[in-house]
This record gives structure tokens, sequence and C-alpha cells, in this order.
């Protein structure tokens, strides 16, 4: 469905280049959920606006690599082909839903935006039929509010009716539930678990909570400093990870931490963009580096459970 | 803003379904009776005023010169009494607001249409063509306006078209400036990179999202550029270098007044009253508007 190859990305920076991605290979399969998960910075909402080619000059290029989506290259579309591809085929729900929609206009109209294909007559009927599907009680009668009368669990929705609304293959979802409360984010990921199964999407989910991520996805891709460290069936990379990061994420996020136990913290913080190391990204913080580490990037070595990782010292599981 | 409406019964059930342009007419008290009223007066008398003026306004009688309004002891004939040379001065009221209207108009829209442009170009392209455009706004800024005034009339002589060329001249890097700051903090909004997620261009995102979220702040811009280009061209008008008399404007009445502010106070205090009205009119009115097109307070 969603094939990167070797995509690097790199953005402009006051004449310096900066890299984000490097070298990122990832597929997604059709229907499945897939996360991404790393920290701020670890270049997992690059690779999502990559997709969409949302990184044109002057902000950034990408550098190398192709993207399909559905077999056409996205990195060789024209913007004329990208717009129809993004009209159409991928839908995107944003992270913060307080200033996603615009506070000029009703719900219905920013739908029906979205919704062209759809003939006239039937639109608010589709629509108050996704709004209602989505847990928008009394659709119909808030259609011509404006987005100040909803709450942010509710603008979500609404932004998620968007995504859906051009029936695509691809979702996005670029962290939805990081600026909600906790109760709706529950609400948020159950709607988003369901869709996917109803309708077959395949979901790209990024986020920087590998608990939030085992909720929704089937597949997983960990990164760091701009590389995927690992990647594979999400049951497999949780049971037993190979890469000394994704098993400090892990530890970090463990809920079996008692009272009066120290939390168990990453040390030191993650590489700037203008500062990465030539080896392996995580190698300054990591228990096993050893020199190797910090001089070669190491290659991706598959495992027999279908969970890939790159490491030289891999944990021993 | 959200929690008062759902709080609130919004289903069929309970009443009927909220409609939030109704509500605007339902709170009588944020009715703009004032400001709506002298509005409107404005509007007419700067479109018919010399229609329904009841004198000619240029006639000079000087049997007649200097009768008080009818309040102070004139006659009906004179409503608002006559000048030193026996002109209706409810006449040259009448006629001079077309002049006043006609300069803000044209001054706001016309300097109000180059602002969000130039605030747009640079809002958008940032990089050199934004610092150029900021500069050259800073520049126009710190150029006194009286001055410009003077070389354009210098120039091409005097009449509406200068003033009004002159005021867009001042009043341009105003707008842009400001507005090029909302064009900036608008277009980082989610919703706009969400428009072109969605596969719209960047001139969909500009026309749809970008510019009608620049409106609150162009009224109000716009509505305080009312009161100054009145107040601009009676302050040309009082140098000498506004409307070109016999015409009247409220600026050159005020300044041809101010002579008999002893012996006839009427002739200064009358376009007085009426610019003070207007300008103060202006503001409020724009306020009002701001407000109700809000959708956030028009409840």
């Amino acid at each position: 469905m969603l094939e990167i190859s070797n995509l690097t990305t790199h953005y402009f920076q006051g004449g310096q280049v900066a890299t984000a991605v490097r070298g990122v290979s990832l597929t997604l399969n059709k229907g499945l959920a897939t996360a991404i998960v790393g920290e701020s910075g670890s270049g997992k909402s690059t690779v999502a606006m990559s997709v969409m080619r949302m990184i044109r000059p002057p902000i950034g290029d990408i550098a190398e690599g192709t993207i399909r989506v559905n077999g056409t290259d996205v990195t060789a579309a024209s913007p004329k082909r990208m717009r129809e591809i993004l009209r159409t085929s991928i839908g995107f729900v944003p992270q913060d839903p307080t200033t996603a929609l615009d506070p000029l206009y009703t719900i219905r109209s920013q739908i029906v935006e979205a919704m062209p294909h759809v003939e006239r007559n039937k639109r608010t009927e589709t629509i108050v039929e996704l709004l209602t599907s989505l847990g928008i009680a009394d659709a119909r009668d808030r259609l011509r509010e404006h987005p100040h009368q909803f709450s942010g669990g509710m603008r979500q929705r609404v932004a998620i009716a968007i995504a859906l609304a051009k029936e695509p293959d691809l979702l996005i979802a670029d962290e939805p539930t990081t600026a909600l409360d906790v109760t709706t984010q529950i609400g948020i990921l159950r709607l988003l678990d369901r869709l996917r199964r109803e309708r077959h999407l395949t979901t790209m989910f990024i986020t920087h909570d590998i608990r939030v991520a085992r909720l929704v996805c089937q597949d997983v891709a960990v990164m760091y400093g701009g590389v995927v460290v690992e990647s594979g069936p999400l049951s497999a990379v949780v049971e037993a990870p190979s890469h000394p990061y994704t098993q400090a994420l892990l530890d970090a996020s463990s809920l079996d931490v008692g009272p009066r136990q120290r939390l168990r913290a990453i040390s030191g913080s993650p590489p700037t963009l203008l500062s990465m190391p030539s080896g392996c990204p995580f190698a300054p913080r990591c228990p096993n580096a050893t020199d190797i580490c910090r001089s070669e990037m190491p290659a991706t070595t598959r495992k027999a459970d279908g969970s890939s990782f790159a490491c030289w010292n891999p944990v021993a599981s | 803003m959200s929690s008062a409406l759902e709080s609130a019964p919004s289903s069929p059930a309970a009443g009927r379904p909220p409609r939030p342009w109704l509500r605007l007419r339902r709170r009588p008290g944020r009715r703009p009776w004032f400001s709506g009223t002298v509005m409107a007066i404005f509007a007419f008398c700067g479109l018919f005023g010399s229609v329904v003026a009841p004198h000619d306004p240029d006639k000079v009688n000087l049997s007649q010169a200097l009768k008080p309004p009818v309040f102070a002891g004139g006659t009906p004939t004179y409503l608002l009494g006559t000048d030193q040379l026996g002109r209706d001065v409810l006449s040259r009221l009448l006629t001079g607001a077309q002049v006043s209207f006609l300069v803000a108009a044209g001054a706001v829209l016309i300097g109000g249409a180059i602002g969000l442009l130039v605030a747009l170009l640079a809002g958008y392209s940032g990089g050199r063509l934004d610092a150029v455009l900021t500069r050259v706004a800073d520049a126009s800024m710190a150029f006194p306006v009286v001055l410009l005034a003077i070389v354009i009339v210098a120039i091409y002589g005097k009449g509406v078209t200068v003033v009004i060329a002159v005021l867009v001249v001042a009043a341009w890097p105003q707008y842009a400036r400001v507005l090029r700051s909302e064009v900036i903090r608008i277009r980082t909004q989610e919703f706009v990179t969400m428009s072109r997620v969605m596969g719209g261009g960047r001139f969909w995102a500009i026309t749809r999202h970008v510019v009608p979220n620049t409106i609150p702040t162009l009224l109000v811009l716009a509505t305080l550029q009312i009161g100054l280009a009145i107040i601009a061209e009676g302050s040309l008008s009082f140098l000498g270098i506004g409307v070109p008399p016999p015409a009247a404007s409220w600026g050159n009445m005020l300044a041809d007044g101010r002579n008999f502010l002893a012996t006839a106070w009427w002739l200064p205090v009358v376009p007085g009253v009426a610019l003070s009205l207007t300008v103060l009119a202006a503001n409020l009115f724009g306020d009002w508007l701001r407000q109700a097109l809000d959708p956030a307070t028009r409840r």
C-alpha cells in the first residue's frame, strides 16, 4: 500500500542543510495500522510530511528515495498530480484539533470541501452519517455550528470526518490524541481502530507513546535521529526488542514501576539535526556502545519473528 | 466558549435548534443604534447631499451674511445659519459630506486593498521580498504626510483625487504592517496546512482561509482610518492644500470658520460637530461589525 524506500529528507535552515530523515525504508501493509514511534526530533513527522509532499523548497526537500502510494511514486509526481492524490487517496488527522478547523466556517462547509465527488443533494446525508458513525450526537443539528462550539475531542472527530470524507486509502494520523485529555484519548483511539477494521484503512499512526501504539497498531517502526532503528510486528518488537533504544523506550514507559522506585529514564538527550553523529545516532546514549557504533552506521538485520533492527550490539534475548 | 453551548439543550426535542445568526437579533443591547444611524446619515449625505441641500451651497448673498442657526435666534430659512458670505451652512455641510465621504471611502478602500496585497506578498514570500516590502512601508511611514501633500499638490495641483492619493500613500503602510503579522500568524495555523494537505493549492488557501481571517483586523483598521481620513482631509483643507474653494468640504468649512469663533461660533462648530460625530460613529460601528462577524463572539 505505502512503500517508502531509502528516504532522505533535508530541511534548509538559514543556509544550512539539516537532515531530518536518513535512508528510511518502511512498508505499510494494506488494512493494518503501523505506528511510527519516536521522540521529538526523531524524524517521525517528517516521514509523514514527506509522504504528503509537504516538504518543498524553501523549507526543505526530499533528497533521495522513493515513496509509493498505491504504486504511484509521489517523489516524481507533478504538483498537480500530487494535489489529485491528496484529494482522493490520503487522509490526514492533525495533532492539534483546536486550530485544525477554520473558525470562520461552519462544520458542514468544512467537511463538504473534502467531498467534491459526492453529489450535491446527497452531501448532507453523507456528512450526517459520517459524523454519527464518529460518535457525534445530534449531528444534523450541529452541521451549521462553528468550530468554537465544539470541544477538543469533538473537533478531533470533525477533523477525522474531514480526513475520511474523501474515502482515502491511507490515513495519516500525526499524534492525534496528544492535545486531548486522557478520557477523550481512549475514545479517539478506539474510533481509529474501529475505522481501520471497518474500512480496511491503512493507517500511519505517529506517536511518541509506545503504549498508545499498542492499543491501535499491528506494526511498528521505532525511529531515532532520523533512522528507523527497529521495525516489524508490534507484538514481536515489544516482546523481544533487539535495539537498545527500543528496550530503553519500553523500560521508560513500563507500568510495573512500584511506589518509591525510580522511573527508568534514558540518560542524555537526542541529537540535534545539525549535529548528527556519523555512526549510529543512539551511540552517545547507548549502554552497549562500542567504537564501531560511533563510526559506522549498522546494517539492518532481519529476525525470525518478522522484525528487523539496525544495531551492532543488539540486546540479548 | 464551547461549554456554554454544550450544557444548553441542543436537541430538537428540547426546542428549536440553535441558529447562530438569530442570536444577534435576540440581544437588543448589542444593536448599533447610535453608530448605525449616524453612519447611515453620513452615507446618505455622502451620496445624495447635494440633491437634498435646501439652497445652492456656493451662492453668495451678502445681505444674509452671518445669520445664526434657527435654535440660536435665526430664521427657519437657514436652519444652521449662514457664513460670512451669506452661504447656507446646512447646504454646505451636506455637499461637504460628499467630499468627506468620497475621501474617506477612497482612502480606506484603496489604501486597505494595497495594504492587504502587500501584506499577503510579504507574509507569504518571506525572505528578501518580505524585508524589502517591510522597509518600504517603514520608510513611507517615516515620511511626513503634510510634506508629501505639499509636494504632490505642487506637482498635480489641488483636488479631491490628489487628497485621496495623499491619504492612500500615508495609510497603506499602516495596513501592510499590521496585516503582514496577521498573515504570518494565520498561515502557520493548522487549518491552512490542512487545506494544503487536503489537496488545495496555495491560491485556494489564501482566498478561502487567510484573507477571510484577516477581515476582523482589517475592519478595525479601516474604521480607525475612516476617522483619520476625514480629519486628515480637514487638516489639508485647513492648510489650504486640500479641496479648493469654493467647493465645500468639512475641512475647509472648519478652516474658514475659525476666524469667526468669537462672533459667529456656528461656523466652526457645525462642521466640527459633524466631523466628531462621524468619526466616533465610524469607530463604534467598526467595533460592532467586528464582533458581529466573528462566530465566537456572535452569541
